[in-house]
């Protein structure tokens, strides 16, 4: 069988073994749970939510917005100077709520009825929302990369329908992404009395939603500098100069709507007890809002311009804030209402490793052999990228 | 008429009879030596829908005494459970009590984050859990008759009849004997009321209640924001379209020819 008019090809390498490995005692750990139950988890009823719920869920919903933020960018705004980043972005975040919907499939303690929200309506439940927003993105993805895989394996008829759905696809996607990303922080509005009132507002949606439209881009970036790292590709100054912009005005704005929230809701003095909690939210705001910004706006307004190396590391910042935001939401602003400790076990640790593996590995696979990066043409019978020496592709990866 | 249950924890001399009824009626099992209902180390679990707690406290007259705590699910008169609930498997009934629908659920536990008072507790033995919590007895609420809890209560504690009129009823014994009672009905205005309300005579959060809950209904909060979402998600459909028909022209007009908004292979 060939792809794009090559043989399949994975290259293997150390790293690939290792995540291979990981990849196999996760097969191991499904089946275990599957059958019997939550028991390998240190989930109890203090701490009904652990480590899936955050890493495959929150975060990794947050992580995968680059998908609809720079389809939106692209395809609705128009602008064309990202156009090196869409089909990878679509890609991870494809790839990403797959993830997700398998992670959150892992969580369910009644897994075999994951089926039961499509007939049976909790129409006043965020959870709903979330769970029908996030199936139906999904497929939305799924549509979305189509047209690369059927063009892969030579259907172009049907890669060419899937490719005239673009529009409502992406405007679709994007409607859809807005309603759940802000559920993710509507979820915990429940929570009042419990989530500490750091984390806590009826901000919750709209901060959720800033966060996940600034880190997306800044995902796309990361994704994008270990990718041109791992496969030689040339790094596109002009589309990761913008993204970064974008997500610096994003996160700009969301900084004041979070400090703004914080001294109306008389939270500035707790955010300055030097507590525990305190700490972890000043941490958060560090890392992820202050000095990002700090380093944003020194270029901008210095007048310089933002080299590779500050833009991802921008991107870095901003992605282990939103990290530690979702992880301040779901444990530390929650310990306090739960009373005792929570750390995850061994087989909830290696659940997620191995789940991200596989994801990496398909997403290897998948840039390897289909039409994903620019600058990747097997079948083009010319290097297009100069950067790019001839069959030294995939050598670290 | 929505029932509720007046609990006065000044006549509870902590017998347990009750949590035995409700072990025997819902057929829970036994774990005393684990998971106890009786006592200063009874917690609500799975298996324990109700439990009795002693507290040591010091009582009007200056003696330090004992008292004794009948906890359960309150029922909530607007559930953060229920609303939470994803596929409809926690649900107010009319008569008072919220019950969960076992076949429903899923096990997303949302309910168990989401509920103030932590009530709804997980089989996390088993292979499917369950949602674990009391149901109010419903089937005997239903059909006019107390939970099986008070019928069995030798001092009559705990006295069953429509809520809005217990609640009078509870102020009308605080008024009658103001130095018996601390003047607090728990549960009168919790998280706007639950079913499940309660007379004592010491402060409720000595007694394990929390009493830090918000004064107002849950839901409602989320409400705010869920029901305003059918709206965004209609205005911002169509202004993403209109900014995308518009940029499509203005390409289409930049470059002469056909627009270049295709697939991703474009």
């Amino acid at each position: 069988m060939t792809i794009n008019g090559n043989r399949i090809s994975f290259k293997m390498t150390p790293f690939r073994l290792v995540l291979i490995a990981f990849s196999i005692v996760f097969v191991g750990i499904v089946f275990y749970r599957l059958v019997t139950g939550l028991k390998l988890t240190n989930l109890n009823d203090a701490w009904p939510w652990g480590l899936w719920i955050f890493i495959d869920v929150k975060l990794g919903v947050a992580l995968a917005a680059g998908g609809f933020t720079t389809a939106g960018i692209y395809y609705v705004l128009g602008v064309k100077k990202v156009k090196s980043v869409v089909k990878p972005a679509i890609l991870t975040a494809w790839l990403g709520y797959c993830l997700v919907g398998f992670g959150l499939l892992m969580d369910l303690g009644r897994w075999y009825g994951w089926w039961h929200p499509i007939f049976s309506w909790g129409e006043h439940s965020v959870m709903f929302e979330l769970y029908m927003c996030v199936l139906l993105y999904t497929i939305v993805l799924t549509c979305e990369f189509a047209p690369v895989l059927f063009k892969g394996i030579g259907m172009i008829k049907i890669s060419t329908f899937f490719t005239s759905l673009t529009a409502p696809l992406v405007i679709g996607g994007i409607a859809l992404s807005t309603m759940h990303q802000s559920s993710l922080g509507s979820m915990y509005v429940l929570t009042l009395g419990k989530l500490n009132e750091l984390w806590w507002t009826m901000l919750l949606p709209v901060l959720y939603y800033t966060s996940a439209v600034a880190v997306g881009p800044a995902m796309v970036t990361c994704e994008t500098a270990l990718a041109g790292r791992f496969f030689r590709h040339e790094w596109d100054h002009e589309a990761m100069t913008f993204l970064a912009k974008w997500s610096g005005y994003i996160m700009t704005f969301y900084a004041v709507l979070r400090f703004t929230d914080l001294a109306v809701r008389n939270q500035l003095g707790a955010l300055f007890a030097f507590d525990t909690v305190s700490l972890m939210c000043l941490l958060e705001l560090g890392i992820g809002t202050i000095l990002p910004l700090l380093f944003f706006w020194s270029y901008k307004l210095g007048g310089k311009v933002m080299t590779q190396k500050m833009i991802v590391r921008n991107a870095v910042l901003l992605v282990l804030g939103v990290a530690l935001n979702r992880g301040n939401v779901v444990f530390t602003g929650m310990a306090k209402a739960a009373g005792e400790y929570y750390f995850p076990s061994i087989g909830e640790l290696f659940l997620s490793i191995g789940l991200i593996s596989v994801g990496i590995l398909i997403y290897l696979f998948i840039v390897e052999n289909f039409d994903v990066f620019p600058a990747h043409r097997h079948h083009a019978g010319e290097t297009a990228n100069q950067a790019r020496p001839e069959g030294a592709s995939c050598v670290q990866a | 008429m929505s029932k509720g249950v007046l609990v006065d924890i000044t006549k509870c001399f902590g017998c347990g009879a009750c949590t035995v009824a409700c072990k025997l009626w819902n057929e829970k099992k036994y774990d005393e030596v684990n998971k106890p209902t009786l006592g200063e180390k009874a917690q609500l679990v799975d298996i324990n829908w109700t439990v009795v707690s002693k507290h040591d406290v010091t009582d009007t007259a200056g003696q330090s005494a004992w008292r004794f705590a009948k906890k359960q699910c309150l029922h909530c008169v607007d559930p953060a459970c229920a609303s939470s609930c994803l596929v409809g498997a926690l649900r107010k009934t009319p008569e008072g009590p919220v019950i969960y629908h076992p076949d429903l659920c899923v096990g997303c536990r949302y309910c168990m984050v989401a509920c103030p008072f932590n009530i709804p507790k997980y089989e996390w033995e088993k292979s499917f859990p369950k949602i674990s919590k009391c149901q109010m007895c419903s089937s005997r609420v239903a059909a006019g008759e107390q939970p099986a809890c008070i019928a069995v209560c030798p001092n009559q504690v705990m006295q069953f009849g429509d809520r809005d009129a217990l609640v009078k009823e509870a102020h009308q014994r605080i008024a009658a004997e103001p130095r018996r009672y601390v003047n607090h009905v728990f549960g009168e205005t919790e998280v706007g009321g639950t079913a499940w309300i309660y007379l004592s005579d010491q402060p409720f959060d000595r007694l394990g209640y929390k009493t830090s809950v918000p004064k107002e209904s849950l839901p409602a909060f989320t409400w705010q924001i869920l029901s305003k979402l059918p709206l965004i998600l209609v205005a911002w459909t169509a202004m993403l379209s209109g900014i995308y028909f518009f940029n499509k022209r203005r390409h289409a007009l930049a470059d002469g020819k056909q627009d270049s908004t295709g697939g991703p292979q474009a």
